[in-house]
């Protein structure tokens, strides 16, 4: 066991008092209630995928168009995608500010982690609501073969 | 220096019809292997080993003491009372935050090394003393005395026995800090409140002869206070006055709930 160097003594405390805000409280209270919410979700949607009918095997383009053609699973993928990528966010938030040792770089690392959060949550919800596995107009060649077949 | 004869268990000479072998202490040898540091001459502190012979009934202190007295002099660190009560002398035996006043070196490995280092997470003034007041300016701030409103009464506060029982344990409380220098929240960037801090807070939150609980859950519902807890439990392995600390500090959590609902 080797003793680690001496941290050099800090400048004291320097809290900035956040004044009434319930955001910890708030945040706190979302990870526990995600977290619930997201073990059915998660376990429920692994099941589904690599389980249920033929299994692993099963997962193409088709499975996931035919999955999103249902209401169900869109707003199931939806909430999935919201409240993993917003628990994740603030786990990833929570392990910055534990560190990130200086201001500046704590920012930049913030910075980088909501830009990419929200890059992601964009995308995945256009994914999901925009989907059109046979878009019209498009060149047969590319399309999945049951879109061509009729 | 001098060799000089251990001394003897009793300091009351029997005669030798009355003392048998059946009260006689074991001895044993063992390696103390402390963190020296002396800011005038180390960089960074490094092990240094000292062989002692120490008996059955000496705890850690009895050992820092005997290096102290007749190994070597410079050897700092804080003790007081040296019974579990002044909190003076936490540290990291055996990588674990105990007192060292209360820490009997028959229950630690003796055949190995037996390390001591200063609590982690606050600067090292030297050897095993560390700069305690980021500590006690935490404490400072949870308001840690009795606040009310109106005129003093003539006679004490009374308080029903159930009213009294609600924030007994954590009235225990020493302030050794060992719980705060074992949480890993702390050791991050000092700014956390810390479970002592906390347990202090609870103290005076859950006393019904107190007014000032409001006060305090606001000052404990800041980003760097009991919502950077991650329930490690460090802290209540750590205690040496066996206090449930993640319990009073989710009991914190819950009044803070209960209070924005
Ligand atoms: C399967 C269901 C899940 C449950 C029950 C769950 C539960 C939790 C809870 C309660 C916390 C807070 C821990 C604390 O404050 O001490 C947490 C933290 C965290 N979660 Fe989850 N979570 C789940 C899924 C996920 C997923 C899918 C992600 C990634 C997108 C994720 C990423 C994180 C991160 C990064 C943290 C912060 C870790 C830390 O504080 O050290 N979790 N989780
Ligand atoms: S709660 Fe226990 S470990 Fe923490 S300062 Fe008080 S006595 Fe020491
Ligand atoms: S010396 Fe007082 S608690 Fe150990």
């Amino acid at each position: 066991m080797s003793q680690a160097t001496i941290p050099a003594p800090r400048s004291g405390y320097n809290r900035s008092k956040s004044g009434g805000s319930k955001f910890e409280l708030a945040a706190w209270l979302y990870m526990r209630l995600s977290g619930i919410l997201l073990v059915v979700l998660i376990f429920g949607h692994l099941y589904v995928n690599m389980i249920a009918g033929e299994g692993v095997q099963q997962i193409d383009f088709g499975f996931v168009a035919g999955k999103w053609a249902s209401p169900f699973w869109q707003i199931w993928d939806l909430l999935m995608l919201w409240l993993a990528m917003l628990h994740g966010t603030n786990g990833m938030r929570t392990i910055i500010s534990d560190y990130a040792e200086k201001p500046a770089t704590r920012m930049w690392w913030q910075i980088i982690l909501y830009a990419s959060s929200l890059t992601i949550i964009v995308l995945g919800t256009l994914v999901i609501y925009t989907f059109e596995p046979c878009p019209a107009g498009a060149d047969p060649s590319v399309l999945a073969s049951f879109c061509t077949a009729d | 220096m001098t060799t000089e004869i251990a001394e003897p268990a009793s300091k009351v000479e029997l005669p030798s019809h009355l003392s048998g072998d059946a009260g006689e202490i074991p001895s044993f040898e063992c390696t103390i292997r402390i963190a020296r540091f002396v800011p005038e001459q180390d960089e960074e502190p490094h092990w240094e080993d000292y062989q002692v012979t120490m008996y059955g009934t000496d705890r850690v202190l009895d050992a820092l003491h005997k290096i102290k007295w007749e190994i070597d002099g410079s050897l700092s660190f804080r003790r007081s009372c040296a019974h579990g009560i002044c909190g003076s002398d936490a540290m990291r035996i055996n990588g674990r935050n105990r007192l060292a006043c209360k820490t009997l070196l028959k229950d630690l490995d003796t055949s190995k090394p037996i390390t001591v280092e200063p609590i982690k997470g606050l600067p090292v003034e030297k050897d095993l003393i560390v700069d305690m007041e980021p500590f006690f300016q935490s404490y400072r701030e949870i308001m840690p005395f009795l606040i009310t409103t109106g005129n003093e009464p003539t006679r004490e506060r009374l308080q029903s026995q159930e009213d009294r029982a609600r924030f007994d344990d954590t009235t225990k409380c020493i302030l050794c800090a060992a719980c705060t220098s074992s949480c890993p929240v702390f050791w991050t960037d000092g700014q956390y409140f810390g479970p002592a801090a906390i347990v202090n807070a609870h103290r005076f939150i859950f006393d019904s002869r107190d007014e000032g609980g409001d006060l305090r859950l606001e000052i404990l519902n800041d980003k760097e206070g009991v919502w950077r807890c991650r329930t490690t439990f460090n802290c209540s392995e750590a205690c040496p006055r066996g206090i449930e600390v993640t319990k009073a500090i989710a009991e914190v959590k819950q009044a803070l709930f209960t209070r924005a609902f």
